[in-house]
């Protein structure tokens, strides 16, 4: 209770930004903060712009031709919207997990060790190192150690989205971004997705885009509602949820619509 | 009552008759798709076996010893039962043209795919498409016609030699297979799920790192059974090479000196061989060598497809 009664540290800084892809206008005027060390929960129905959002922390959105951006998203003091930072940077320090685990068809370990690969890590022992401690992290080493060296896609669908934050983790990020991170995974897989976003928190900020509510409840400290592209209501997941202050967030957690 | 019974009776004929009318067009389908199935077989089959049995004539009927065949640079053949068929310089012009023109044909082509469809996908393909589409309808004589009249000249005038020569058909070829190894890449390169982008360039990886280290890994077995089908044309084509190869009976001794291809030689010389003799007998035998070549050029793209994993 007395984190809380302190002023929480931000990691990211929302302010005022929009989005467009070409004419259409898929975000208006999102404004909030993304506090360090929580898992901060986007929900929304479908459309509502929050895989757009998530997708735009780490400029992964700029990627999409026509995209144009415009406000303020400040992460490290800087406004990653008019600075133009570095990308390589950003996204190292910024990892991201897709819907549907994706990882590269080559080896487990050569899927861990890309990302220190390409940011310029060689030493093999320190690779290596590298390699076990992001598979321990994601509770994945016990069940591949022996076969590191097999090919990514022989491991199931839940192993596979582990893998992919192992994966993440291995560049040593600051925040970890998961877009519907288990959707495409049988209940038990998704459990222990949750669990891990759960320990995870300790060290990494999350953000979470989530269709289930129920996920969204269990493992976010923070939740914010998206509509229409705008950002409707945004708190502590537990008033959020119990209390909402707005009309269509209670209409939406209480499942008349979406 | 009455009203009923009419309803049946429509349902019931209704059924009646499109089942009836399935059945038979099922039949018919099956019947035309089984004829057009049977001729593909039998037409790979009886050729294979004409080629075959005539291929083996020179050994078996002329007693031309295989291994002198294949390794033997003599080819003298004459009517008086003296003949020497050895064609080696054949086979080996035929590898020669093959593999190097797939060499300069596969970087180019390779680049031109990522180009396509990682650098500027958007123009790009709007840009090279038509290209390589007009380059494959280019009938293979005129390429030969403008390797005569432009390129052999222009090795003749800068470098050793008559201009006839193994690079010419070097040359030649490499410009008729790059719409095969573009176009087989591009599909490929395109095909690859974007996923596999998504994750790398979310990990801070630059655009030449994924192409590098992801993409290119993952289509490699696509890309090979690209310049093995170019290597495949190259290999077979005749006309084009022929016009400007020199057509000579020896082997090379630089990419600059003449020399002849398997298809060359066959198609220069079969016109004038009596049918049955020993060295219209060695030109069967020739086109036997291509073909067997040829499955194994098949064999190679089949084991790489099979290793295919994205």
């Amino acid at each position: 209770m007395t984190t809380a009664a302190l002023k929480q540290e931000t990691v990211f800084d929302i302010n005022e930004m929009n989005l467009w892809y070409d004419q259409f206008h898929a975000l208006k005027d999102i404004t909030f903060p993304i506090h360090k060390k929580e898992v901060t929960a986007i929900i929304g129905p479908s459309g509502c712009g929050k895989s757009t959002f998530i997708k735009s922390l780490n400029l992964m959105a700029s990627r999409i031709p026509g995209v144009k951006m415009t406000g303020d998203i400040t992460f490290n003091h800087q406004n990653i919207i008019i600075n133009k930072p570095n990308l390589v940077d950003l996204r190292k320090k910024v990892g991201m997990i897709f819907q549907k685990g994706n990882p590269f068809p080559q080896s487990i370990f050569e899927n861990v060790a890309y990302g220190p690969k390409i940011h310029g890590i060689r030493n093999k022992k320190r690779l290596q190192e590298m390699v076990e401690d992001s598979l321990k992290k994601t509770a994945l080493w016990d069940e591949v150690k022996d076969r590191l060296n097999v090919n990514a896609f022989d491991l199931s669908g839940g192993q596979q989205q582990r893998l992919c934050i192992a994966r993440a983790i291995a560049t040593n990020p600051d925040v970890i971004l998961f877009d519907e991170p288990t959707s495409a995974l049988d209940p038990v897989s998704a459990n222990k997705i949750e669990e891990l976003i759960l320990n995870l928190k300790q060290n990494y900020t999350i953000v979470i885009v989530t269709h289930n509510m129920q996920q969204a409840a269990r493992i976010s400290d923070k939740t914010a509602f998206f509509l229409h592209g705008r950002m409707i209501e945004h708190g502590d997941t537990n008033q959020l949820f119990s209390n909402p202050k707005n009309k269509e967030t209670e209409e939406y957690i209480t499942g008349r619509f979406g | 009552m009455k009203t009923i019974s009419a309803a049946e009776n429509t349902a019931k004929q209704r059924l009646i008759k499109t089942s009836g009318k399935n059945d038979r067009g099922e039949l018919r389908g099956k019947i035309i798709i089984s004829i057009a199935a049977f001729i593909i077989i039998l037409a790979t089959i009886s050729i294979t076996v004409f080629l075959a049995v005539k291929g083996l004539q020179a050994f078996v009927a002329d007693g031309v010893n295989p291994i002198t065949f294949l390794t033997s640079t003599n080819w003298n053949p004459t009517d008086d039962g003296s003949s020497q068929l050895g064609a080696f310089p054949f086979i080996f012009g035929s590898l020669a043209v093959t593999l190097l023109s797939a060499l300069i044909a596969a970087p180019i082509g390779i680049g031109g795919a990522i180009f396509m469809t990682e650098i500027a996908p958007s123009w790009g393909r709007k840009v090279l498409q038509p290209v390589i589409e007009l380059l494959v309808g280019i009938p293979s004589v005129v390429y030969g016609f403008i390797g005569l009249s432009v390129l052999v000249p222009f090795i003749r005038d800068h470098f050793p030699g008559i201009g006839y020569s193994l690079i010419a058909g070097v040359i030649v070829l490499s410009v008729m297979i790059l719409p095969t190894i573009t176009s087989i890449s591009t599909d490929a390169m395109a095909s690859l799920p974007d996923h596999l982008r998504d994750g790398s360039y979310a990990l801070g990886a630059t655009r030449w790192q994924t192409i590098r280290k992801v993409l290119m890994p993952a289509v490699m077995p696509s890309l090979w059974t690209a310049i093995i089908l170019g290597m495949a044309r190259a290999f077979g084509e005749a006309l084009a090479v022929q016009m400007v190869i020199g057509n000579v009976r020896d082997l090379p001794s630089s990419i600059f000196d003449t020399t002849a291809t398997l298809t060359s030689i066959i198609t220069l010389n079969m016109g004038h061989t009596t049918y049955g003799s020993p060295e219209n007998n060695a030109l069967w035998s020739m086109g036997l060598i291509l073909l067997l070549i040829s499955f194994i050029f098949i064999m190679i793209v089949r084991f790489l497809s099979a290793r295919r994993r994205v």
